[in-house]
């Protein structure tokens, strides 16, 4: 099932309530997501990004996964 | 460990510089490997590539050994390094030239220059 960038981004809020969060495409497959927020301060990007993996539960796995691309960006507020 | 985990680790501690990819470097299969493979190749880095739509079991084993749910997979002397989007800000940043200047790995400086300049 494709998802919506709304219902994206509500996933994402859940873990970063604070966090300014810009989520694009709608084609529902292949979408972008920017995440800024102070959490990820002093964390590298590969770390960043893992704590982002982690709020989509498990929607990027495998064929059964909604997401087949997700461009990501993490950044600490500035 | 599986035998896929045991395979993995071997392959990324015997080659100091590792593409897990879908497809290979030559004929990549996703835009997202192709990318990845492309900025290597361009920069003239010498690196294995892991076709992962070639066996199911390092498909899957892949994630499980770096935590990290999406392929392209690049790993440095043994290190994941991180995705596409991540080699990608990279490349850009020039962190990539200082990563690999300090694990001793050659590359062409030149042509990282080059991607750099036409990404400007």
């Amino acid at each position: 099932m494709p998802m919506h960038a709304q219902e994206l981004e509500d996933l994402l809020r859940e873990s970063f309530p604070n966090a300014e969060i810009v989520v694009q495409g709608d084609d529902g497959v292949h979408m972008s997501a920017m995440v800024v927020d102070e959490s990820f301060r002093g964390k590298n990007r590969v770390q960043q990004q893992r704590a982002v993996y982690a709020a989509l539960k498990g929607t990027m796995d495998g064929p059964s996964g909604d997401l087949h691309a997700l461009a990501l960006t993490t950044k600490t507020p500035e | 460990m599986t035998d896929a985990q045991t395979q993995i680790k071997d392959t990324v501690t015997s080659n100091d510089v590792v593409l897990f990819m879908k497809g290979t470097k030559s004929m990549p299969q996703c835009g997202f490997s192709s990318r990845v493979a492309g900025v290597l190749n361009f920069m003239g880095v010498e690196f294995a590539d892991v076709n992962v739509l070639a066996d199911d079991a390092i498909r899957q084993g892949i994630k499980d050994f770096s935590d990290w749910p999406t392929v392209p997979q690049l790993y440095v002397k043994g290190e994941f390094v991180g995705g596409c989007d991540i080699i990608t800000e990279m490349t850009l940043s020039g962190e990539l030239d200082t990563m690999f200047d300090d694990q001793g790995v050659t590359y062409d400086k030149a042509a990282a220059d080059k991607i750099r300049e036409a990404n400007d």
